[in-house]
């Protein structure tokens, strides 16, 4: 399958055309150059994806691990830093996942950022998020993996400030930049702690590790050495690695550069923040997940508590929120940490029916797929609504399901798949969520359980202030709010993967396929693992998931809203609260002006200027006062030379001999 | 006689054909009546000869046959696919540098001895490929003194300019001294040894005897003076400075990498018995080398000079390779010499074109060159960035491999010192930045277009800059080739 290189080649060289000769081109012929690569290597990936599922099996029955490519980039002797394709089961399902994603988005943007200045440069930056992105998910090594991680961060933060006349997207640009690059940090020593114990960066032992069934013939001596070493380099490795993962996935108290990265176009929020590159942590942690299981099993609660507090968090937040693509940014952090629970709760790798504790694994993957699909249907319905009424606060919409229907249909499909409604994708993957939170530990079953129903419940009162309720005449007589079918047209495919996912799923839960289901491609040791539902926890979620949607309508549906404005009445300071985030980035604020700016920068900052300055100056006056008294060597008789030269031969003779 | 011995200079051979075709065309087709497209043709007839004379003995690298390792004359010739590929890496740089002469060239005061510019410059290249095939101290000698003495012809190339003149004067003064003392050291060795085959002579040599260690630093020292290593550096400013700007760039580069590679293989080869005094010899011409030029480059106003001075230190760091003579050394030293090629010929491309153009050869010429010439500035300044060893241009990863080398051959402090002088080194490099973005200035040098043949050489000197770091498979390609030096 060497054909795979070309995945990551083609939009890496879009982007250099686009970048280099955008200038020369029209919108139409950019945009077109962009959208045709996009396609050819979304077919690839298809190919690829078929290629690997039908493929020969292990004797075990797994999945093999391929590296159709691999490259020695530099060698340092015994620790090199390689790059190549490395493809597994979840690597595969990661390039469907952004190609189909990106490829709506290259053909939705035609609509939404037509005649926009610049539109050449956001097709170029778009290729090169999706090489990176691409780049990222298939990395061979810990190190590559940390590269285009970097690269996917450089990407977004152009993306995110591209209407860099406006101090909003700059700032928000630089707030994501910086946030997320600060966590970086911190996977960047887990990598050199990893790297420096271990004496390798590559995910072959972690693969190999998968493949061990008890013994552990795979598994390096390098490892063994890292673990006598102590029993904590590992675990702090893979914390300090997690950290990172955090700061790109938006975990709680990371997360507050996401919804300022609403900041960016409209399809872009859908690309990089709901879909691919938010994804990025939680794709991390599943990568490493061997690693985690085997050797930090005790530190795994980090992750399920994050995850838990960071889920409740955004739920909360998005209740309050009034900017539909705030609702929308604090819905996926919470989705995001949906995932990073089921990982937490996963206890081992082996599957199998009867061992509940892999689930986890199989469901976050699971919830990643479909979460991807939906939730960019959202964004990009969101995107639709804002490109009719040019503005992002519900106050400005309202009633418009009969100007923009197709927009409606979708969005409500969408919303009931995130809801976790059967026979919508959304509902099986949260079902296995909430199924292994359950097998782990019932109180993390039954406080998901209560944050999916908050999910429901502020998804539908985003619909409803949207779709419904007082409609917004004055703004509309202004202009109609009309759709555009390029636009549309991605919302459709979407939406009909989420339903196509969900009505599949769902029977194939029940019982009514033997087939293939999304658990025989993707489990944690890749072995077939069949999805069947546990009837008391789908008949709750369910239960509990059409409670929340009718309280939402009770409230919301109405011209007027008695019942929510009562209820703003009876806590305002709590409603403030939430609106507000709950102060999160004044407390930011707070820490870093008041604490770190002025008590540690100063002083740090008078110390650099007069203590290490001083240094540098004394030494560049140095420089300076040496060359000025040595430029008599430089005479420009050629008789000194020779002297210089028979005094410099003897002084080395006599100082060998 | 067996004449069949001849073919395994097929190196040295293809490039005498190149200049016996050249002189021959300088004869009888280079009359006064010319019309246009024949000078065109006779203008191109050089470069076109020369990168066909690479492509030949390129090919003999993409198919070795046997290990690749080729003697003739009972030892006195000896070739290896690294000292190929050496020789490889002085011929694109000579081709980089014809591009340059290019438009020098077309000049009327020079139209009467073109020919000869191109014949000198080959006869250099030829006396380095001797010396770098040699297997024998008095082949070794010949080739030396064949890369030097048309040298000379060429740096009083402009013989009615005084500077010119001197510059000359200054070079062949100081090569016959360093010559004197070169042979006066080969003496010693054919008098205590009673041989001059390479391949006799490590059995020979021994630490413990005095007049085999005056030996290895008189040659050292003959052959730090093509390298310009201090203390045999003092010619250097005076020259670079004097002798006309390509010829400067070809002096800075070819001369001095084909003699540090000499440097390399004949220590590692001959003087192995005296593997330590000569890690000792090279390690304070190393510290003397990088920190003295750096210190006198920062006070520089002539950009020449001030590249003479850049040169010298360069010249420390390629070096390091030679520490401890280890497998990497080499392979990092061939890397280094690659990368600073292009790096030290894109200035001096730049440098020669600006000069071409306006006449002005002063750092402070150049304030303001970015708003009247934005591109070549950019240019400059990726190279300039790659000579201060900035990452991500090749210049930082030929310092990184360089730096480990001698870090694993078990010199750390030297590492150490020579850390601190690359940014001293970052410091005098930024002020030509400097100048050309930053410092204002209501008369900068007039914008120029350029030749095609300097944008042809300009492009692949950039390109080498930005992709020889990143492209691994150069260094990786070069280790394959060294692995058995």
């Amino acid at each position: 399958m060497e054909y795979t290189i070309l995945i990551l080649l083609l939009p890496f060289l879009s982007f250099l055309f686009l970048g280099l000769a955008g200038k020369w081109l029209s919108h139409r012929a950019s945009g077109m150059i962009g959208t045709a690569v996009l396609a050819v290597i979304t077919i690839l990936s298809y190919c690829t994806a078929y290629e690997y599922f039908t493929a020969d099996r292990c004797a075990d029955g797994a999945y093999a691990t391929l590296v159709p490519y691999n490259m020695t980039w530099l060698p340092l002797g015994n620790l090199n830093f390689d790059l190549g394709i490395l493809l597994d089961p979840i690597s595969v399902m990661m390039l469907i996942v952004i190609t189909t994603v990106s490829f709506m988005v290259h053909i939705y943007s035609f609509g939404y950022m037509k005649g926009e200045r610049g539109f050449q440069r956001y097709y170029a930056f778009l290729s090169l998020f999706t090489m990176s992105m691409l780049g990222l998910v298939v990395a061979t090594n810990i190190f590559q993996m940390y590269l285009f991680w970097e690269l996917v961060g450089v990407s977004s933060y152009l993306l995110i400030g591209f209407y860099y006349t406006l101090p909003a997207a700059v700032a928000a640009s630089k707030k994501a930049f910086i946030v997320t690059r600060f966590a970086d940090l911190g996977f960047l020593i887990g990598i050199l702690i990893f790297g420096y114990y271990t004496g390798s960066f590559s995910f072959d032992f972690v693969n190999n590790l998968q493949m061990a069934d008890g013994t552990t013939p795979f598994i390096p001596c390098a490892i063994d050495k890292a673990v006598a070493a102590g029993g904590f380099i590992i675990p702090t490795a893979l914390t300090l690695m997690f950290i990172g993962g955090a700061g790109k996935s938006a975990m709680f108290p990371l997360h507050i550069w996401l919804p300022d990265a609403m900041e960016g176009p409209t399809p872009v929020s859908a690309l990089i923040h709901a879909a691919t590159m938010v994804v990025a942590g939680v794709y991390q942690v599943a990568r490493l997940f061997p690693l985690w299981v085997t050797y930090a099993q005790d530190w795994m609660p980090v992750i399920i508590w994050v995850g838990v507090f960071t889920a409740f968090y955004a739920a909360s937040v998005a209740c309050a929120q009034s900017d539909i693509k705030r609702v929308l940014a604090f819905s996926t952090i919470s989705q995001i940490a949906f995932m990073m629970v089921a990982l937490g709760v996963c206890t081992e790798i082996t599957t199998g029916h009867e061992h509940e504790g892999s689930i986890g694994y199989m469901a976050s993957m699971f919830h990643l797929f479909t979460h991807a699909m939906f939730k960019a249907c959202l964004f990009l319905g969101a995107g639709c609504i804002i490109h009719a009424v040019h503005s992002n606060e519900m106050e400005a919409m309202g009633g418009l399901r009969k100007y923009l229907p197709v927009t409606h249909v979708t969005f409500l499909i969408s919303c009931l798949a995130i809801s976790g409604i059967p026979f919508f994708s959304g509902f099986s993957s949260k079902d296995e969520i909430i199924t292994a939170c359950m097998a782990y530990n019932p109180a993390v079953g039954y406080i998901m359980t209560a944050i999916a129903a908050m999910t429901a419940f502020y998804m539908f009162r985003l619909y409803y202030g949207i779709f419904w309720g007082t409609e917004n005449r004055k703004l509309h007589e202004e202009h109609t709010p009309h759709e555009e079918s390029i636009m549309t047209m991605p919302l459709v495919v979407l939406s009909i993967i989420t339903v196509g996912v969900g009505v599949y799923t769902t029977l194939a839960g029940f019982g009514m396929f033997e087939g293939y289901s999304f658990g025989s491609l993707i489990s944690a040791d890749g072995h077939d693992y069949r999805i069947h539902f546990d009837t008391s926890v789908a008949s709750l979620s369910t239960v509990i998931a059409i409670c929340s949607i009718l309280l939402a309508t009770y409230i919301f549906k109405g011209e007027t809203q008695p019942v929510a404005d009562k209820m703003y009445a009876a806590a305002p300071r709590l409603h403030c609260w939430a609106y507000k985030r709950f102060y999160m980035d004044e407390v930011y604020q707070f820490i870093t002006h008041r604490i770190i700016f002025a008590h540690v920068s100063r002083p740090i900052a008078w110390f650099d200027r007069h203590v290490i300055d001083g240094f540098f100056n004394f030494l560049a006056w140095g420089t300076h006062a040496l060359s000025f008294n040595i430029r008599t060597l430089q005479s420009g008789r050629v008789q000194q030379y020779a002297l210089v030269f028979l005094i410099g031969v003897l002084i080395l003779i006599l100082m060998i001999l | 006689m067996d004449y069949s011995q001849f073919l395994y200079m097929h190196d040295e051979i293809s490039l005498i054909a190149v200049i016996v075709i050249l002189f021959l065309a300088d004869l009888f087709l280079c009359g006064d009546r010319k019309s246009g497209t024949v000078s065109k043709a006779l203008s191109l007839l050089p470069v076109g000869l020369l990168a066909l004379q690479t492509a030949y003995i390129a090919s003999a690298l993409l198919c070795p046959c046997g290990d690749g390792m080729s003697e003739a004359f009972g030892g006195m010739y000896q070739n290896t696919p690294v000292m190929t590929l050496v020789k490889v890496v002085l011929n694109v740089g000579t081709i980089i540098v014809f591009l340059m002469a290019d438009s020098w060239m077309k000049r009327p005061e020079n139209q009467i001895k073109v020919g000869e510019f191109y014949m000198l410059t080959l006869s250099t290249l030829l006396g380095m490929y001797y010396m770098i095939s040699s297997g024998h101290f008095l082949m070794f000698f010949i080739g030396l003194e064949l890369a030097s003495i048309p040298m000379t012809a060429l740096i009083a190339y402009t013989k009615n300019n005084q500077e010119s003149a001197e510059a000359a004067a200054k070079y062949i003064l100081t090569a016959l001294f360093s010559s004197g003392l070169l042979l006066y050291g080969i003496s010693l060795v054919y008098g205590t040894c009673g041989t001059m085959y390479f391949d006799e002579l490590a059995a020979k040599f021994s630490p413990a005897d005095t007049l085999q260690l005056a030996a290895l630093v008189l040659f050292i020292s003959g052959i730090g003076f093509k390298i310009s290593l201090v203390p045999f550096h003092l010619w250097t400013a005076d020259t670079y400075q004097g002798a006309p700007t390509t010829v400067t760039g070809y002096l800075s580069v070819i001369s001095k990498g084909a003699a540090a590679f000499v440097l390399f293989t004949i220590l590692v080869k001959v003087f192995q018995p005296m593997v330590e005094q000569w890690n000792t010899i090279m390690l304070w011409i190393i510290i003397f080398s990088i920190t003295v030029a750096n210190l006198f480059a920062v006070r520089q106003n002539n950009i020449k000079r001030f590249m003479a001075f850049s040169a010298i230190s360069q010249a420390g760091y390629l070096v390091l390779g030679v520490m401890g003579g280890t497998a990497q050394g080499m392979t990092s030293l061939v890397y280094y010499l690659f990368v600073y090629m292009v790096a030290n010929l894109g200035v001096f491309l730049i440098i020669n074109v600006t000069e071409q153009n306006s006449g002005k050869i002063n750092i402070s010429d150049y304030n303001g060159f970015y708003q009247s010439n934005p591109k070549l500035s950019f240019i400059m300044t990726l190279c300039l960035f790659s000579l201060a060893g900035i990452p991500p241009f090749a210049g930082f990863f030929s310092k990184f491999f360089i730096f480990m080398a001698a870090f694993n051959a078990g010199f750390p402090v030297l590492v150490f010192i020579a850390l601190v002088n690359t940014v001293i080194s970052l410091y005098y490099y930024l002020l030509i930045v400097k100048a050309m973005y930053i410092v204002k200035n209501d008369a900068p040098i007039a914008p120029f277009r350029s030749d095609c043949y300097t944008k042809t050489a300009i492009a692949v000197c950039a390109l080498g800059v930005v992709l020889g770091g990143i492209v691994s498979c150069i260094y990786g390609y070069i280790d394959t080739l060294s692995y058995g030096l």
